[in-house]
């Protein structure tokens, strides 16, 4: 019952993003939007995304977006018209959605196909095998580990992109502006 | 019952879409972010969804727990969320960036912009050609 009604003002949270005409309530409701689905994480029985989700999410990401939107200032507040082409193209992209979702296998059952595969091995063998009580962590750093690594590459290519885009003194900008 | 089994999953595409109006429709980049941020976080929900089990306990092993729900979406998920802050660390430089170089970060001005240069010099590319003087 109480993710139901989180779940409508996850919804409801979205659509005052969209309409919102200054930027930083975006930003603040899409902090907003970050607790709301830490919290269905938790609810939905996945603690450790609940966690990130709550810190990287709502945290880490609100507060770049703050610092960039400082960066950005003055931002001029988004006029409030509707683009009738994109609203057609997403409400025909989200009733294809919606029509597909009647195929999917009741929620919560645990006869899912997504359950009979090798989420049960992990659920078995990590007592054994890796020695750690927490499953997520087990697949994360050990089951999975190429996947973790691949992560961290993506990451440091990141940052290393963020560097060389806004890190250096930008004495070239200011040569080529003065003359 | 069964508008209720699925009724998570039509809010998730709810606030799904509204993250890619966001990103096709609004001009101003740093709104585009924030659409595909949105976007990003419904599949994030409809992963954890799929994960699911009910009445089953967190995939944490403990005494007498019969059931857990699936912790293979969490591990995919969990990876998703860092690799999906560092993409928006990368996409607000790419935004100041703009802002420093071309004044605005709105699309359509940004456009008339690029325009306006094309206007003036037919032939001339956007390359660094003042690197070295």
């Amino acid at each position: 019952m109480i993710s139901l009604l989180l779940l409508l003002f996850l919804a409801i949270t979205a659509i005052a993003i969209v309409r919102s005409r200054d930027t930083l309530t975006a930003v603040m409701l899409t902090g907003l939007s970050s607790l709301i689905s830490a919290c269905l994480f938790l609810l939905l029985d996945a603690a450790d995304v609940a966690f990130t989700e709550a810190a990287v999410g709502a945290g880490i990401s609100t507060l770049l977006m703050l610092a960039a939107l400082h960066a950005v200032a003055p931002v001029r507040p988004q006029p409030r018209r509707v683009a009738w082409p994109a609203l057609i193209v997403v409400l025909l992209c989200g009733g294809l959605l919606a029509y597909g979702t009647l195929d999917l296998p009741p929620f919560g059952a645990a006869e899912n196909p997504v359950h009979q595969h090798v989420g049960n091995h992990y659920l078995e063998q990590t007592e054994r095998e890796i020695g750690v009580p927490n499953v997520v962590t087990a697949v994360l750093a050990s089951y999975r580990g190429f996947d973790t690594l691949g992560e961290v590459v993506v990451v440091f290519t990141a940052g290393l992109a963020v560097l060389l885009l806004i890190g250096r003194p930008r004495r070239k900008d200011e040569e080529r502006d003065a003359r | 019952m069964s508008w209720l089994a699925h009724f998570n999953y039509w809010a998730v595409i709810v606030v799904m879409m509204t993250g890619l109006y966001m990103a096709i429709a609004q001009s101003d980049l740093m709104r585009k972010l924030i659409g595909i941020t949105l976007l990003q976080t419904a599949v994030f929900f409809l992963y954890i969804s799929f994960g699911f089990v009910r009445n089953a306990q967190v995939p944490i092993l403990t005494e007498g727990a019969e059931r857990y729900s699936n912790p293979l979406p969490h591990v995919l998920i969990l990876t998703a969320i860092v690799v999906g802050v560092a993409t928006t660390a990368l996409g607000l430089a790419l935004v100041v960036r703009i802002r420093e170089r071309y004044g605005s970060i709105d699309e359509a001005e940004l456009a008339s912009l690029a325009d306006e240069v094309e206007d003036l010099e037919p032939h001339h590319d956007f390359d660094d050609q003042d690197e070295h003087p």
